[in-house]
C-alpha cells in the first residue's frame, strides 16, 4: 500500500526538529488548559506554534514530532493538518500573502487586488517567488468585510487595500531583505 | 438615534484596560450576580429578556440554557463561539477588539448561571491579534480576582481559556467546534444527542455566540423587563449589524431591533446610502447563507408593509419573498453588481468549506460551482439554471448540519429573484465574455 508521503501530499525532510526550551515550557502550559487525558485538544494551538517557529510549513518530520509531544498517533496530526486551511503542507516564502476572494471583498475590488499582486510578484496563486520571499494565496472570508478588500501577510491584517498600497507594502518588504519578519508569537498567546 | 445598550462604552479612551472598564461601571453586573443572585435568578432573567442567539440561528438563549443537563452532577462547559466566518459578518471581531472585558463579564455571569467552571473561547485562527487582545484582558481579570479560584470571595471559581481555530468555516457549527476543540477535524456530529447532554468531551455543554454572551451583561444591568421592552415583539433588545458592500458607510452598527430596513440602508447614521449615487439592487441581510432579496422586497414585504430589522419581519413571506436576519452580516449590492457572479462566488466558498462528510453537500456544492462558473463565463445552457435549482433542492434538508441549507439557499434564492440575469448570461455569451473581466462590479 502506498503511504501518504508517496502521494506527495506531504514533504518529508528527514530532519531533527525541536522546539526551544521556552516554547516547550509554553506548550506544557497550554496542555494544562485541557483535562489531563485530553492532551490532543492542544493540537491546533501547537500546530500554529510549530508552523511559525519551525520553518513556516508543516513537514512530516514536524507533524510526527507534534504527535510525540501530545502522545497521539501521527495520522491524527496529518488528518487535522490537511483539514484546516491555515496550515501549509509545503515550503512557503518568508511572507505569505493571502488575499480574500469571497463576495463582499469581490464587490469592493478584491479580484483587482489579486490580479495586481500576481503582476507585481510575477507569480500565480499558490506559488512562491524564486527568491523565496513571497507566497501568494487566496483565502475565503477573513471577517473584515467592512474594510474590504482585505488580505493578510503572515496572518497580519491589511485592510481597505488599493493597488498603490500594495506597491508600497511589497516595496517595503523587499527592502527589509533578510530581516526576520516581526510578528506576534503564537506561543505567547495562550 | 437608536438605543445603544451593548456597545455604549465603545468610544471611551482606553476601555480595553480593566481599570478604565471598571471605572465606567464594568464588572458591576458580574459582582451583583455573584453576590446577590442565584444561578436560577440569572437564567430566569435571560429567559425573560427574550434574548435570542446572535450567531445566526436566533434560538432563544434562555431555552438553550434550560436544556443543559444539570441533574447528573457532571462537570459542564461553556464554549464561546468566536469563530466568526460567515461572509459579510464582522461584528464579533469589533466587539472583541473594542470591549474584551464586556465579553469576559458576560462569560462570568453566564458561567455562574450554568454552573460552569471552565469556559473556552474558540476564536478563528485568522484573528490572531484578537486572541492577543483577549489574552491581555483575561490576564488582567485574573489579576483583579474576577477569574480564577473563589472570585471576589463568593466561592465561585471560573477559568477561561483561549483556543484558536485553524481556518475552517464549518467550525462555527457548534458540534464541529466541539470536535475542533478536541483536536480533531471539524466534522459536525449527528444530533441528538445535543451538546446540552453530550458536548465537549461528552460532558454537558452550552455553545453561545460572542454577542449573545456579551448581551447578558446589559440584561442584568437594566433588568430583563426593560431589555424585553426594547425591540419589537419577539425580537427583543439590540443587534449588532455589520454592513458592507456598495454602501457609503460600511461598518458595525448597534441597532434597536425594529428599525426599518430602508432607514438602515439610507440614513446617514447607518449605511449612508448606496455608493456613487447608484441604485440599490439587492441585499443579503444576514450573512452569505441567507436568501438574497431584490431591492423592492428588502424594503417592503410582498404585502406592501415596511420591512423591519427583526427576525420576524425579514422572514415575512417565507423563502418565496422573505429572508432571514441571520448573523447580521448585511451585504448591499448596487445596480451594477452581477448576481450570477456573486452566486458563483458564494458557491465556490461553500464548495471550499464543505467538511465533506455528507454526500449531498460535498458532491452538491462541487457540482453547482462549475455549473455556475460556466454560466457566469458565458458557456451555460438554459437547462443549467433548472439543474442548479434541482441540486440545491436535493442538498437542502439532507445533511446532518445546517451547512447544506446554507449552501443551497444562496443559489435557489438568486435564481428565484434574478432568473433573468442567469438567462441573460445564457442568451448573450458574447456580451458576458467581454464584460466580466475579473470583477463583480462590471455588470452593466
Amino acid at each position: 500500500m502506498k503511504n501518504l508521503i508517496d502521494h506527495k501530499l506531504f514533504v518529508k525532510e528527514n530532519k531533527m526538529v525541536e522546539f526551544s526550551a521556552d516554547t516547550l515550557k509554553r506548550i506544557g502550559d497550554i496542555i494544562l488548559h485541557y483535562p489531563g487525558d485530553k492532551k490532543k485538544s492542544a493540537l491546533l494551538p501547537v500546530l500554529h506554534i510549530a508552523q511559525q517557529e519551525l520553518g513556516g510549513y508543516l513537514s512530516v518530520d514536524i507533524m510526527d514530532y507534534v504527535a510525540s509531544l501530545l502522545e497521539i498517533q501521527p495520522i491524527e496530526v496529518y488528518e487535522v493538518a490537511t483539514f484546516y486551511s491555515m496550515f501549509h503542507l509545503e515550503p512557503v516564502g518568508k511572507y505569505v500573502i493571502e488575499v480574500c476572494q469571497t463576495g463582499p471583498c469581490a464587490l469592493c475590488g478584491g479580484e483587482h487586488i489579486l490580479d495586481h499582486l500576481k503582476k507585481v510578484l510575477g507569480i500565480t496563486t499558490g506559488k512562491t517567488t524564486t527568491d523565496k520571499m513571497f507566497t501568494l494565496k487566496t483565502v475565503e472570508c477573513l471577517g473584515a468585510c467592512g474594510t474590504a478588500p482585505v488580505m493578510q501577510i503572515n496572518t497580519e491584517f491589511y485592510e481597505s487595500m488599493t493597488t498603490e498600497k500594495i506597491d508600497r507594502i511589497i516595496e517595503d518588504l523587499k527592502n527589509k531583505g533578510n530581516q526576520k519578519p516581526s510578528e506576534t508569537r503564537w506561543a505567547e498567546l495562550f | 438615534m437608536g438605543r445603544v445598550i451593548l456597545t455604549d462604552k465603545i468610544g471611551i479612551p482606553g476601555i480595553r484596560d480593566f481599570a478604565v472598564y471598571r471605572a465606567h461601571g464594568g464588572y458591576s453586573n458580574a459582582e451583583k450576580v455573584l453576590k446577590e443572585m442565584t444561578p436560577a435568578d440569572v437564567s430566569r432573567e435571560v429567559t425573560k429578556s427574550g434574548l435570542r442567539g446572535r450567531g445566526g440561528a436566533g434560538f432563544p438563549t434562555g431555552l438553550k440554557w434550560s436544556f443543559l443537563d444539570r441533574k447528573t452532577g457532571k462537570s459542564r462547559y461553556l464554549v464561546c463561539n468566536a469563530d466568526e466566518s460567515e461572509p459579510g459578518t464582522f461584528k464579533d471581531r469589533y466587539l472583541m477588539e473594542h470591549l474584551p472585558h464586556l465579553l469576559i463579564e458576560g462569560l462570568i455571569i453566564s458561567s455562574f448561571a450554568l454552573g460552569v467552571k471552565t469556559c473556552y473561547i474558540y476564536v478563528r485562527g485568522e484573528f490572531r491579534y484578537i486572541i492577543g487582545i483577549l489574552k491581555q484582558a483575561i490576564d488582567e481579570a485574573y489579576r483583579q480576582k474576577f477569574l480564577g479560584e473563589n472570585i471576589l470571595g463568593t466561592g465561585f471559581s471560573l477559568d477561561i481559556f483561549l483556543h484558536p481555530g485553524g481556518g475552517a468555516y464549518i467550525c462555527g457549527e457548534e458540534t464541529a467546534m466541539l470536535e475542533s476543540l478536541e483536536g480533531k477535524r471539524g466534522n459536525p456530529r449527528i444530533k441528538p444527542p445535543f451538546p446540552a447532554y453530550k458536548g465537549l468531551y461528552n460532558y454537558p455543554t452550552v455553545v453561545n455566540n460572542v454577542e449573545t454572551l456579551a448581551a447578558v451583561v446589559p440584561i442584568i444591568g437594566m433588568g430583563a423587563d426593560a431589555y424585553a421592552r426594547t425591540g419589537v415583539g419577539k425580537s427583543t433588545g439590540t443587534k449588532l449589524i455589520s454592513a458592507c458592500g456598495n454602501i457609503n458607510n460600511p461598518g458595525v452598527y448597534e441597532i434597536e431591533l425594529g428599525l426599518p430596513v430602508e432607514d438602515f440602508i439610507f440614513s446617514e447614521e447607518y449605511c449612508g446610502g448606496i455608493k456613487y449615487g447608484k441604485r440599490l439592487k439587492a441585499v443579503v441581510p444576514g450573512g452569505s447563507s441567507v436568501p438574497v432579496l431584490p431591492a423592492e422586497l428588502i424594503l417592503h414585504t410582498l404585502k406592501g408593509e415596511q420591512r423591519l430589522m427583526t427576525y420576524e419581519s425579514l422572514a415575512e413571506g417565507g423563502f418565496d419573498s422573505g429572508t432571514m436576519l441571520g448573523s447580521g452580516g448585511f451585504i448591499v449590492y448596487d445596480e451594477d453588481a452581477c448576481m450570477v457572479r456573486n452566486t458563483w462566488n458564494f458557491t465556490r466558498f461553500y464548495r471550499h468549506e464543505s467538511c465533506g462528510q455528507c454526500s449531498p453537500c460535498r458532491e452538491g456544492t462541487a457540482w453547482m460551482e462549475p455549473v455556475l462558473r460556466r454560466i457566469e463565463q458565458g458557456d451555460g445552457k438554459y437547462s443549467d439554471i433548472d439543474l442548479l435549482v434541482s441540486i440545491a433542492d436535493k442538498i437542502e434538508g439532507n445533511t446532518i448540519c445546517p451547512f447544506g441549507d446554507a449552501a443551497a439557499w444562496p443559489v435557489s434564492s438568486a435564481i428565484r429573484h434574478f432568473r433573468h440575469e442567469f438567462e441573460f448570461h445564457v442568451e448573450h455569451p458574447e456580451i458576458v465574455k467581454n464584460m466580466h473581466h475579473g470583477s463583480l462590479i462590471q455588470y452593466r
